[in-house]
């Protein structure tokens, strides 16, 4: 109670104890940082588990860009709006990985080059 | 029986109101002419079977297809049928011929057709399915009911080699064409009388086209149809401008108002009327009944089996041209020149001599009969155009008997003779055993065709030829008919001194199958009869005509002598046809004509006089033949020309031939001018060739010029539509490489460059 006081003391733009000294964009750069790796991972790597772990970090660093800027407004709708997604991407998390182990079944190899079907 | 049924006054202006029955309605016409019209109960539907009975006997025979019900069933449903309806046509006409003059009988079917477009007088059309009884309707019910009962008995021994489905189809179309006729004939209005028209012509066209493996009877079937439909199109423009004018096409709303001169609204007809009118209906007719320009389609209509050539294209369809202008003939002396029935006169005696000289040059002998019809047509629109509906209705009657039984007796020769019909491979027929009875009906029919004297045929030619004398201005009308006369008779014993007279010879035709060798002339296969006449000995034996055949021929050959006799019946009015037409609405005093005022003509009663000049022209001016008054000496110059026609006949045909193929004809062919006429008439004057030149090969370039358009440059834009997509489909498709990293790349690319357009845009 206490402490939601006083981080509502705060105000815009503050953190409190121990990371009083960071900013919304430390944040941001962590974030955008996570997103680079997973977009980077999903385009170099061929293992299809590999490539969705890496969907699942460009996930989380959009979340923590949420959570981020939920502080800095002061407002709950950016928090509440990661508990949904977080609940999607375990659904997705799944049925995702139901789906790898299913081509897995059918090549025998998690290579995702050997699924070309679609190649026009 | 008829005594329920409605009356109304036909052509009488001025008449009074007849008595009407309680809450009848008056149909006053515009002319001041009241008439009566009492909706009937019981009797009319009796009249109504007349059409249905037939139309019961189609139904009935196209059952018998699917039921597999085999024998000649369909046959004795026709016959049975069509003898029914004769026994009600006779009871009509027996409720028919005790009314007065331009009386009529209407009954009332149902409303077939009515829509309302306004208030006004004329803007309602209504076109009832009913029937309009007056003499005129029941001299032609009695002939096209009678003939086709009797032709229906002779067609089913002459079908017999087709017993099963064909069988069937053929007599479904034989009692649909009875019931299009009948409606045709009995309409109480001209859009009924047109689909009784249209539907005649289909069947004409089912009929014509019964041999469908033979691409000569399709080809005819086409023809027929797409003759007749050029006809059609006139006569429905005709019809539509009747209604466009008169604001009615109900006959019995429509002659009181052509007989007072008025339109829908009571205001004087416009001049144009009077000829446009006549001229459409003319177009009509042209058709219908094969006169010049529109003929071309008969001869061919020959490739249909002999009963139908006989009851549909000699005894009745195509006579429904005539039919048409007598029922409408007060349109047609609207006008005071009336110069549209000049032009049907003219053309009656040009078609009747064009087609009665190709006749002389045929070997195929049904072909002959079908342009003697032709010929015959053009008598009675010659005797239209000089003013006697009586003349032309008397020849369509008696030309009715006697060419049916021409056509009979040349279908029951083919029947025999394995299709032979050329005149160069029979002869002697008459004296083949078992064929005493074809022969004598043939020799009846020549010479009423001939018009030899006291034949049913010699009077009423006589009645049209003595006419076109009388008519002022129409002399070189019955020059043209006096000198067709002769031709007539010679081409007409000519077939007679050729097959049916002389040794005995005879060559089967192409049906039968043993002798297909050596027959390089035969006519073409029509029957298909199954194998035997005995050729393993290499001979061929004529299979007589039994019972049905020779019954029917016999009586058509007794009941067209018997016509004769209906001339000498009321000879005040010009015979028993000529009372019958004199109370229809074809009544027309001929000029020169001393009527006896059966008819409701006021003019002609009291003046006697020519109507064409209104009254201002008296006896004077009427026309004599050499100075003979042509009524009382043309029955001696018509018999001269008849003979001489006949001794012709016999001099080169007849006389002294030992052979089949020779005869003294072919000494006159080596000379080179009358060979070269021969040739030009044994090619039917180059006609077909020259429409093929002039209409079917310029349509023939136009529709393939028309093919090439649409598909160089219709297709060709509908294909570069769908060419462009594909073009760029193609170029594009390689990027699609089905790889998933590659995908990533493009989507992560795409969002970064849209990111940045964004970001530096927004700066």
């Amino acid at each position: 109670m206490a402490q939601a006081l006083a981080a509502a003391a705060l105000g815009q733009g503050a953190f409190p104890e121990p990371v009083s000294g960071v900013t919304l964009y430390h944040y941001l750069f962590v974030s955008a940082a996570l997103f680079a790796l997973g977009v980077i991972g999903f385009v170099t790597r061929r293992n299809l588990i590999i490539m969705f772990l890496c969907t699942e970090l460009m996930f989380q660093a959009a979340g923590l860009a949420l959570i981020a800027f939920s502080r800095y407004h002061l407002h709950h709708t950016g928090s509440a709006f990661v508990i949904f997604v977080l609940t999607v991407a375990a659904a997705e998390a799944a049925m995702a990985l139901a789906l790898v182990v299913l081509l897995f079944r059918r090549r025998q190899t998690l290579d995702g080059t050997q699924w070309r079907q679609l190649r026009g | 029986m008829l005594a329920t049924m409605g009356l109304i006054t036909g052509t009488a202006a001025g008449g009074a109101a007849l008595a009407a029955a309680p809450g009848a309605e008056a149909l006053a016409g515009a002319g001041g002419v009241a008439g009566v019209s009492v909706s009937a109960h019981g009797a009319p539907l009796a009249v109504l079977a007349i059409a249905l009975l037939p139309l019961l006997g189609a139904a009935l025979c196209a059952l018998t297809a699917p039921l597999r019900l085999g024998g000649k069933l369909p046959a004795w449903i026709t016959v049975g049928g069509l003898a029914a309806a004769f026994g009600l046509t006779v009871l009509m006409h027996s409720g028919v011929s005790g009314l007065a003059a331009g009386e009529a009988l209407v009954a009332h079917g149902y409303e077939w057709i009515a829509f309302q477009s306004g208030a006004g007088p004329g803007d309602r059309f209504v076109a009832p399915f009913g029937f309009y009884l007056d003499s005129l309707t029941s001299l032609w019910m009695l002939f096209v009911t009678g003939l086709g009962c009797l032709i229906a008995l002779y067609a089913s021994e002459y079908m017999e080699h087709d017993v099963g489905l064909g069988y069937a189809r053929f007599f479904v179309a034989f009692n649909l064409f009875v019931f299009s006729m009948a409606c045709l004939v009995m309409a109480d209005n001209l859009l009924l009388l047109f689909l009784g028209w249209e539907g005649v012509g289909l069947c004409s066209y089912l009929l014509i086209g019964y041999f469908y493996k033979k691409p000569e009877a399709v080809a005819a079937a086409k023809k027929a149809f797409i003759v007749n439909r050029v006809g059609d199109f006139g006569l429905l423009l005709g019809i539509l401008t009747i209604f466009g004018v008169f604001g009615t096409v109900e006959y019995a709303a429509l002659f009181p108002k052509l007989a007072a001169g008025r339109d829908a609204l009571g205001e004087p007809l416009a001049a144009w009327v009077g000829w446009v009118v006549p001229l459409l209906l003319v177009c009509g007719a042209f058709g219908k009944s094969a006169q010049l320009f529109f003929y071309v389609w008969l001869p061919d209509a020959m490739e249909g089996p002999t009963p139908v050539s006989a009851l549909i294209h000699a005894a009745t369809m195509v006579t429904a041209g005539v039919y048409l202008i007598a029922r409408m003939f007060p349109a047609f002396t609207l006008d005071e020149q009336q110069w549209v029935l000049g032009l049907v006169a003219a053309s009656g005696a040009v078609t009747a001599l064009w087609s009665a000289t190709i006749a002389m040059a045929q070997h195929d002998i049904k072909r002959i009969m079908g342009y003697s019809t032709i010929s015959q047509l053009g008598y009675m629109f010659a005797g239209l155009g000089v003013l006697t509906t009586t003349g032309a209705a008397f020849h369509v009657f008696t030309h009715a008997f006697f060419k049916a039984t021409l056509f009979l007796c040349c279908g029951a020769v083919m029947h025999g003779f394995a299709g032979q019909l050329d005149l160069r491979r029979l002869s002697g027929v008459w004296w083949v055993k078992g064929w005493g009875i074809i022969g004598a009906a043939m020799l009846v029919g020549c010479l009423n065709l001939a018009g030899f004297p006291f034949t049913a045929g010699f009077f009423s030619k006589d009645t049209i030829l003595a006419q076109a004398f009388v008519t002022p201005g129409a002399a070189w009308v019955g020059w043209v008919l006096l000198l067709t006369a002769g031709l007539t008779a010679y081409y007409t014993f000519r077939v007679f001194f050729r097959v049916f007279v002389g040794p005995v010879e005879y060559h089967p035709g192409q049906d039968d199958h043993g002798h297909q060798g050596d027959d390089g002339h035969a006519h073409s296969s029509q029957h298909g009869h199954a194998g035997g006449h005995g050729h393993a000995s290499g001979q061929f034996h004529p299979h007589a005509p039994r019972w049905a055949i020779n019954s029917v021929v016999g009586a058509l050959a007794v009941l067209s002598i018997a016509a004769a006799a209906t001339y000498f019946v009321y000879p005040q009015e010009h015979g028993w046809v000529g009372k019958m037409v004199g109370h229809s609405t074809a009544a027309f005093a001929a000029p020169g004509e001393h009527h006896s005022g059966a008819h409701a003509d006021p003019h002609s009663d009291a003046h006697s006089t020519d109507l064409r000049s209104n009254g201002a022209a008296h006896a004077a001016a009427l026309g004599t033949f050499l100075g003979f008054d042509p009524h009382a000496v043309m029955y001696y110059v018509s018999a001269l020309v008849g003979a001489v026609g006949i001794g012709v006949a016999y001099l080169l045909h007849g006389a002294g031939r030992r052979t089949a193929a020779t005869a003294g004809a072919d000494g006159l062919l080596r000379n080179p001018l009358v060979a070269l006429v021969h040739r030009g008439a044994h090619r039917k004057w180059y006609v077909d060739e020259v429409y093929h030149a002039l209409i079917t090969l310029p349509l023939w370039v136009l529709g393939h010029v028309l093919h090439l358009v649409d598909r160089l440059l219709v297709d060709g834009l509908v294909n570069a539509v769908g060419a462009a997509p594909k073009l760029t489909g193609g170029r594009l498709r390689v990027q699609q490489s089905g790889v998933l990293n590659g995908y990533a790349v493009a989507m992560a690319g795409g969002i970064a460059l849209v990111v940045l357009l964004v970001v530096f845009m927004t700066n």
